[in-house]
């Protein structure tokens, strides 16, 4: 009984399949159905090409799209939930390519596994090229990413010209002053972003994601911009007027000096998913508004 | 026989005040960005636009400055724990005043809204406050110490209150967002980049009490390493006297630990160093601990600073890798 149901549901899937993945020559019976993603960016790719209703768990940090409140939870980088991982009955997970003892346990269990790499903003679009093959939805995620590369290069035309501020990207500090800032480094997304939009890094020779910015630094580097991205749980609770404010103690900058210290919101810069368009746009809005 | 105490005392700080003396002169001067002193005081630029100007007063003066008091308060109260605890493992860490410090500062990051009350930012505040609440039963257990607790019971009650509030550390991190977690394990490492004078000046606050509390403490402290039935023999208030140290030395560890975050190693290093160079008389130790903390934490930042630039240690890493290794050596050539 159950065999034959199990063929039957095999042959389904056979007779589905090109209609799920185009023309693409896919083996049916690898085209996953029940995806866990624990990478919020991949997440949001795979709502992007239209395969959300496939995925069944998500990470700990996934907030986007809204619909991700319905999914279940499964931990995230550091402790990944293998137990609800597995109750899930996943076909595919995507996980980080560092989590190894996870990929381990997957693999006992046999449930492939997608491994994902944080890298730069040009990788973003290659990512979404291969979780679309892998999900059997190659057009899609091929015409998602062609619209992401052709909307960005769109924004990079708009201020091709003008001229590049020298920009701080700041993702974090010690909330009430001005210590621990972290800064983009000359690496990765953020770093790339900023390029496009039209903004001269002031740590682009530091080949880091992130540089630790002390106060000396932020003095000598003279960033002409300064972009703050808040973002995560205590989303609506920011007050943006006392944020530009704290950075009177640098008043000298010339950022400070010439109010062009500026805060952005939202997870969409933070997530290397499909909204980099959107936080890429709204950086190079600041960046000219003058 | 020994020279006269003034004399020696007029030695310990004619070369460890000098040495202090000499390193806080050099420290402002140098660091990633090449300034020029006689550029920093030139008065005919206006401050906004002399940029070595500022590099100087705004950024590596109060850095230069946050690093003495912290070595000092460190170095000090690791001097008062050893003798009091007659340990010489003990450190201001031993009793739980500075992860009480640390408790406060992860509250703050984490849970309450970014703020600054009288220009000191709430980090700093919570931090000190939560070093308050350590000492408070820190101070409980002093008392019952004073009605015949052993030393080495004060001791297993400062490492079980300094597990207890590590557990809740480690808790607070495990719940908060990532990019805060991250914020969490940064301020553990310690820094002395504290941005403001504000923050100085309320740290100054708590020290100078404790400053004054240490004056009345060596000739008892001398007796207390004895024993404190040979202390007593000598018509000592061993209660009162090691109450009195007990809340110097913490407000003390407080006030640097909220400053500069837990910078390692100083409080346990610095105290055996100048024992093992000035001898065990506290009218000496104390003082050249207190030059000698401020000393070493100023260059180990100028360290910190430079030595993999652009980008900065964590002033906690060099302390400790410095110190380890030296005080190993130290120990190694003392026993053979």
């Amino acid at each position: 009984m159950t065999r034959t149901l199990l063929a039957l549901a095999l042959a389904v899937r056979i007779l589905v399949a090109p209609a799920l993945g185009g023309a693409m020559a896919q083996d049916a019976s690898t085209v996953p159905h029940r995806v866990v993603s624990l990478i919020p960016a991949v997440t949001e790719m795979i709502f992007a090409i239209g395969d959300g209703d496939r995925l069944v768990g998500v990470s700990s940090y996934d907030r986007y799209p809204p619909a991700v409140q319905k999914l279940a939870r499964v931990g995230g980088l550091l402790d990944p939930n293998i137990e609800t991982i597995l109750s899930l009955r996943p076909d595919l997970v995507i996980v980080y390519d560092t989590q190894q003892e996870l990929k381990q346990r997957l693999a006992r269990a046999n449930i492939p596994v997608y491994r994902y790499e944080h890298r730069g903003l040009a990788d973003i679009t290659q990512t979404l090229r291969a979780v679309g093959a892998r999900l059997g939805s190659a057009d899609a995620a091929n015409r998602a990413a062609a619209k992401m590369e052709s909307d960005l290069a769109a924004i990079q035309r708009s201020v091709a010209g003008k001229p590049r501020p020298k920009t701080m990207l700041v993702f974090g500090r010690e909330p009430g002053s001005l210590r621990g800032i972290d800064a983009s480094g000359g690496y990765g997304f953020l770093h790339d972003m900023l390029g496009v939009a039209g903004g001269d890094n002031v740590f682009a020779d530091v080949k880091r994601q992130s540089v630790e910015a002390t106060t000396e630094m932020v003095l000598a580097r003279q960033p002409e911009v300064i972009i703050e991205l808040r973002y995560g749980d205590s989303l609506p609770t920011f007050d943006t007027a006392r944020i530009v404010r704290e950075w009177d103690a640098l008043s000298s900058v010339p950022a400070v000096r010439n109010h062009r210290v500026y805060v952005l919101t939202g997870d969409q810069f933070v997530v290397p998913g499909p909204r980099v368009v959107e936080a890429t746009r709204e950086i190079a809005e600041v960046l000219h508004r003058r | 026989m020994a020279a006269p105490i003034r004399k020696r005392l007029l030695g310990v700080v004619a070369v460890f005040g000098g040495l202090l003396l000499a390193v806080a002169v050099v420290a402002p001067l140098v660091g990633t960005t090449r300034i020029s002193l006689a550029h920093v005081f030139d008065r005919t630029t206006p401050f906004a636009d002399n940029l070595d100007a500022q590099i100087f007063f705004i950024a590596r003066l109060p850095r230069v400055v946050a690093a003495a008091l912290v070595g000092a308060g460190l170095a000090t109260a690791g001097v008062v724990f050893q003798a009091l605890l007659r340990n010489p493992l003990a450190a201001p860490e031993t009793l739980g005043v500075s992860i009480g410090a640390s408790l406060g500062a992860m509250i703050a990051i984490t849970l309450l809204p970014a703020t600054a009350i009288l220009g000191v930012p709430s980090v700093s505040v919570a931090s000190f406050l939560g070093s308050l609440g350590a000492l408070a039963v820190v101070y409980a257990l002093s008392i019952a110490r004073s009605r015949g607790m052993s030393s080495t019971v004060l001791l297993l009650g400062g490492v079980v209150l300094t597990t207890f509030l590590g557990a809740i550390v480690s808790f607070i991190q495990y719940l908060a967002d990532f990019t805060k977690t991250f914020q969490t394990v940064r301020w553990l490492m310690g820094s002395l980049d504290v941005g403001s004078y504000t923050a100085i000046v309320a740290a100054l606050v708590p020290m100078v009490i404790a400053a004054i509390g240490y004056a009345t403490l060596p000739r008892t402290l001398d007796l207390i390493t004895l024993g404190p039935d040979a202390a007593a023999a000598r018509g000592v208030d061993v209660a009162r006297a090691e109450r009195v140290a007990l809340v110097s030395a913490s407000l003390s560890t407080g006030a640097a630990v909220s400053l500069g975050g837990p910078i390692g190693f100083i409080g346990i290093v610095v105290p055996h160093l100048v024992r093992m160079l000035v001898g065990a008389d506290h009218r000496l130790v104390l003082p050249a601990a207190a030059l000698f903390g401020a000393a070493f934490l100023i260059g180990c930042d100028l360290l910190a600073r430079t030595i993999a630039a652009p980008v900065e240690l964590p002033v906690g890493i060099v302390t400790a890798m410095i110190g380890g290794p030296f005080f190993l050596w130290l120990l190694l050539r003392r026993t053979r």
